[in-house]
């Protein structure tokens, strides 16, 4: 076209990112890569091709690992981690900072790299994932400098596994790695087989940074080499990927004893009120769902928009979906690139062909004839009861439904497996931070959408995984408690053929909703003292008793509404009258367990409930510091419903550490007695009954915890389970957890000192911190 | 809605027939005052921020795409000159650079000869002598009124200053409201003020200059260009170039998004005229790519979309030179105004 044409039509021309530098370093690399381990590339072996989805271009030859390459590299980083963790602090933090700066300098070769590898544009790559792989790397070489003096009671976990996605490669990498290296860890980690690239060049980076060898190894292959990272002798494994995957690893690593942070899918709402500005909302959408092509974890894909706006709401989307440019991903002029890989645009078409519901619109653009495109779609008009609404397209593909209020609104929002992110359109303050407490996710965005930062945590709740990435609370997905384990030995109960002591029955229930309970199953076991004597019986509880108390748990949901001055107010009475009846418990303990330690017991459970009452006010949250004109705001959320098997071997201090703090954070609790030494508990809900605790948010069932467990454990409206049972049940348990991905917390056989105050680790156990992005500005 | 110039229209546009928006569009008539519809107008001012900070980054005209993007900006440029001491020789300067913008071998080499600015933009008393100086070349004398830049001058000396600057030749007046009406919520007054000055204008077409860096807030722009609108501004214009803020990205995407919902909902299209602080080339692309993004190919012509600004064409000129001649030009090259 001459000038004079172009200045007739207007069009935008061309504007191509050179891709020679880019190619000239995989020519220089021999277009073939083996792995990184312990400092240095091995060499290439047998393996696979990493493509351009946008020309089917081969760009270079990876190697598959093998089980010796994965071993290899485990017992490189094995060997590097102690001296690493002994470089302290500020030593590891200087080489954080050069790893930020060497990416800072080769910034454009990473993200032309990373747009030819993975087919998103270049004004993502550029202006985006590389600059916030940048930032995490200074933010966690600050993390590194403090961790001495903040965190002093905190030590690194060891080796961890590290397993990420194509849809952010290099800064999937710098989230899992950044923070891991920062605490003294040492990593092992796999880029997904589509997009390995930034990956190479970053071990490149880390080469040129001098760090030392074996903290970073990186090895390349398809989900089997994931596997063998998973099953091999790591501390550690973080995963972000699909939900399907997610749960094999959680079952996988159940009993183990290995951490494990998961970031999953998610089907994010994107809510738009009445009186939002309409057309930031709509533009907003481009960010949330047409971003990288919509194969975004926590991309809005779930458009609910408020009935009385939702006709011009939609038309305006409509004219603005046309103005996306769809095309070469190194054009600076495209907004949407290709989809990574042929097979997941099969996928993406296959589910939009299957739908038949709603009104389908697909933007009017000129697609590129070859490639992996997928045009821009909105589906209008869907219900909560169609596939699309609940499952995650990961595609350019946008759903919609309308709303009446503002409460149908976040039933509409909750009604989801996920709980990742969120998106709150209003300009009444009221109305948005009324609604965004009350979304189940752990990122809200107000007024906005994907906006990150390596000082504000990510991730999720339900199946969106869990564990946080970014800020301070990211922190704990990195570190341990600095204490020594020892063993727990299965505390049996005592037996006997003695007959009762006191000619008066006394009948202990299970506590159920504010009620006693007597078990659905009928039947009850004795309980002996140490001589054999019958103290009582208890019943012996069921998957029907669990029913129950679950419904009952989770029905006392006002409690996560109340204030903190108020739980602790009842924690404090709850204190109070287990003080009046000291001696009674303390003689019943003694009884039961056959030492005489029952007052020491008892003391410590006052103090517990003391203690939990004053973090009931005090466990705050943070303000964190983001790069916008506007605050995060780290909120403490409670988990929901916390199942928990109590230990064994403290009857009611056991009960009372796990239940205080777990109310005290507006938990609702499910708690199963000491298996051997139930009747504390029992005692126990006569002590609630009479200290205004509501009903349902403590429940307690007695029985086999090896009988309690499976049906706790996979309960689906149970949001975390922990175990400090002696008996050995930490695998089960967590293979059960997988049904919804409930955070876990369990014993793996080790003993806990239960006259040490664990408060803290309680209190965070008992809490998910949400993140809220609040822009402002008038 | 949107549709390519005609190859007759680009040729009017070309030739500088084209600026007036009379010439080719009906004229806003404005409608009955809606409050309901002006006060209802949101602009959230983080997501408007975000939306202007990434554009240029995701719009980029190149090579001769950007050539002819820039000669596209020359023609909506309202070449100004607003000083206390302009005379008659200045203004004649003046026009004659509005008449051959850039050198002629330059738009030779380009394949664009003919190229005009969209306007002269001039005080009253420098009305005559821009006329005399332009006869002929089709390019429309605009003058500022109503007692810029503050606008506050009794009401009927505002009123017969518009009708004095038509007598004397001006095809386009740019009035400035009174930004006290905003500030104090007295919307009415707000629109009877434009109506009186639309039709003190008569043929003349009007533009309504918000004064957007004195207004407070991008909801109060909102409301104002909204209101202008309804009471019949041809084109609404952010500043006097007066202001200590003049135009903006985030003032101009919250202007447009009005002027789309007004032709939305009326059928009537009413241009734009960013003004203050454009000063660099790569500033104007952006300009026409929001005006692209935002509310279409149609609002590319002079006839909707003028530039107000003194010294972005300098930079153009350089830009246009380094593209024909690949080497980076230097100002005195090129003839000043």
């Amino acid at each position: 076209m001459s000038i004079k044409e172009i200045f007739d039509t207007m069009s935008y021309g061309p504007a191509p990112e050179s891709a020679a530098e880019a190619l000239a370093w995989l020519v220089d690399q021999g277009d073939r890569f083996g792995h990184f381990i312990n400092g240095s590339f091995t060499k290439p072996g047998d393996g696979f091709n990493s493509q351009n989805p946008a020309t089917g271009e081969v760009l270079a030859t990876l190697t598959q690992a093998t089980q010796a390459d994965v071993d290899a590299a485990v017992s490189a980083a094995r060997s590097a981690q102690p001296k690493w963790e002994k470089l302290g602090g500020p030593g590891r933090a200087k080489h954080l900072y050069a790893i930020a700066r060497l990416l800072q300098k080769h910034s454009r070769l990473f993200a032309v790299l990373e747009t030819m590898d993975n087919g998103k544009p270049i004004r993502e790559s550029r202006d985006i994932d590389i600059p916030l792989a940048q930032r995490h790397f200074y933010y966690h070489a600050g993390m590194a400098q403090l961790m001495e003096g903040e965190l002093p009671d905190r030590a690194a976990l060891g080796v961890c596994g590290q397993i990420i996605p194509w849809n952010f490669p290099l800064l999937m990498l710098a989230w899992k790695v950044a923070p891991a290296i920062a605490m003294g860890n040492t990593v092992v980690l796999k880029p997904a087989e589509y997009t390995s690239l930034t990956a190479l060049l970053f071990a490149d980076i880390c080469r040129q940074a001098g760090l030392p060898k074996g903290v970073v190894n990186i090895v390349t292959g398809d989900g089997a080499v994931g596997e063998m990272i998973v099953a091999t002798d790591v501390d550690k494994i973080a995963f972000t990927g699909s939900t399907a995957v997610g749960r094999r690893i959680r079952e996988a690593t159940a009993g183990s004893g290995k951490a494990l942070t998961l970031e999953l899918g998610g089907k994010s709402p994107y809510i738009v009120f009445d009186d939002a500005d309409i057309d930031s909302a709509v533009e907003g959408l481009v960010d949330a769902i047409w971003f990288n092509q919509g194969q975004v974890c926590c991309a809005g894909s779930r458009l609910l928009v408020q009935e009385g706006i939702a006709e011009r709401f939609h038309a305006k989307l409509r004219a603005r979906m046309d103005k996306l440019r769809i095309g070469d991903p190194l054009d600076k002029c495209i907004d949407v690139g290709a989809v990574v890989d042929p097979v997941q645009l099969k996928t993406i078409t296959d589910m939009v062909a299957s739908n038949d519901a709603g009104e389908t619109y697909q933007a009017k653009v000129d697609l590129p004839g070859e490639g992996c495109f997928y045009p821009p779609t909105l589906i209008e008009g869907l219900t909560p009861a169609d596939r699309l609404m609940q499952e995650e397209i990961f595609g350019p593909v946008l759903v919609s439904c309308t709303f009446r209020t503002p409460a149908e609104a976040v039933e509409l929002a909750n009604n989801t497996r996920y709980g990742l992110a969120a998106s709150v359109w209003s300009e009444n303050v009221n109305l948005a931070l009324d609604i965004a407490p009350k979304l189940t996710c752990g990122v809200v965005w107000v007024n906005g959408t994907n906006m990150f930062d390596a000082a504000a945590g990510f991730g999720g709740v339900r199946e969106s995984g869990f564990g946080r990435e970014g800020g301070w609370e990211g922190l704990s997905a990195y570190t341990k408690p600095r204490t020594k384990p020892k063993a727990l030995t299965q505390v049996e109960a005592f037996t006997g053929q003695g007959s009762g002591t006191d000619p008066i029955d006394r009948t202990a229930k299970m506590y159920i909703g504010g009620k006693q309970a007597r078990p659905d199953s009928g039947y009850s076991r004795a309980v002996h003292d140490k001589s054999g004597h019958i103290l009582g019986h208890v019943g012996m509880g069921s998957r029907k008793d669990v029913r129950n108390a679950v419904e009952a748990a989770a029905g006392a949901k006002g409690w996560a509404k109340t204030t903190g001055h108020l739980r602790a107010q009842i924690l404090y009475y709850i204190g109070e009258t287990l003080s009046a009846r000291a001696d009674e418990f303390a003689h019943r303990i003694d009884h039961m367990t056959g030492r005489r330690t029952g007052a020491k017991e008892v003391d410590a459970s006052i103090q517990r409930l003391f203690t939990a009452a004053a973090w009931a006010d005090k466990y705050d949250g943070q303000v964190h510091g983001v790069p916008i004109r506007g605050v995060a705001l780290a909120m403490k959320e409670p988990v929901g419903v916390i199942g928990a098997l109590c230990a064994d071997e403290a009857p009611l201090l056991g009960l009372v550490s796990v239940m205080a703090p777990a109310i005290a954070m507006g938990n609702r609790v499910v708690l199963a007695a000491s298996d051997p030494f139930p009747l504390a508990a029992t005692d126990f809900y006569q002590v609630l009954d009479t200290s205004d605790v509501p009903a349902g948010v403590v429940n307690i069932l007695t029985g086999s915890h090896a009988d309690l467990a499976a049906p706790l454990a996979s309960h689906m409206n149970v949001d975390a389970v922990w175990s400090f049972s002696s008996t050995d049940l930490s695998g089960e348990i967590e293979k059960a957890s997988a049904s919804n991905l409930k955070r876990s917390w369990v014993n793996n056989g080790a003993a806990l000192d239960w006259h040490t105050d664990h408060s803290r680790r309680f209190l965070e156990a008992a809490t998910e911190v949400k993140n809220i992005w609040v822009p402002y500005g008038e | 809605m949107e549709r390519h110039l005609s190859e007759q229209d680009a040729q009017v546009a070309a030739t500088g027939d084209a600026q007036l928006p009379q010439v080719s569009e009906p004229r806003n008539p404005g409608m009955e005052l809606d409050l309901d519809w002006a006060l209802g107008m949101q602009a959230n001012t983080s997501a408007i921020e975000r939306r202007c900070a990434t554009l240029p980054g995701r719009r980029s005209v190149k090579k001769d795409y950007q050539a002819a993007w820039l000669l596209k900006a020359i023609t909506c440029i309202d070449l100004t000159t607003l000083s206390g001491d302009d005379t008659d020789g200045r203004v004649r300067r003046l026009c004659a650079k509005a008449r051959q913008p850039v050198r002629a071998d330059i738009l030779q080499a380009l394949g664009t000869p003919g190229i005009t600015t969209g306007a002269v933009c001039v005080y009253h008393d420098m009305i005559a002598p821009a006329v005399a100086a332009l006869k002929g070349t089709g390019i429309p004398v605009a003058a500022v009124s109503t007692g810029f830049p503050a606008g506050l001058s009794p009401f009927h000396l505002r009123v017969a200053e518009i009708e004095e600057s038509v007598k004397a030749g001006a095809h386009e007046i740019d009035i400035v409201i009174s930004r006290r009406h905003v500030l104090s919520g007295n919307w009415q007054a707000l629109y009877d003020e434009m109506k009186a000055f639309r039709a003190a204008c008569g043929e003349a077409h009007v533009k309504a200059i918000l004064a957007t860096g004195e207004l407070g807030s991008l909801r109060n722009v909102a409301r104002a260009s909204m209101i202008c609108m309804m009471a019949g501004a041809d084109f609404i214009k952010t500043s006097t170039g007066k202001e200590s803020v003049n135009a903006t990205l985030p003032v101009s995407l919250v202007m447009i998004r009005a002027i789309r919902d007004y032709h939305e909902r009326t059928g009537y299209r009413v241009g734009y005229k960013p003004a203050g602080g454009i000063s660099k080339a790569k500033d104007a692309l952006v300009y026409l790519s929001l005006m692209k993004e935002e509310l279409g190919d149609r609002w590319l012509q002079p006839d909707l979309f003028r530039f107000g600004a003194s010294s972005l064409l300098g930079d153009i000129e350089r830009q246009l030179e380094h593209h024909v001649t690949g080497a980076y030009s230097a100002g005195y090259r090129h003839a000043m105004a």
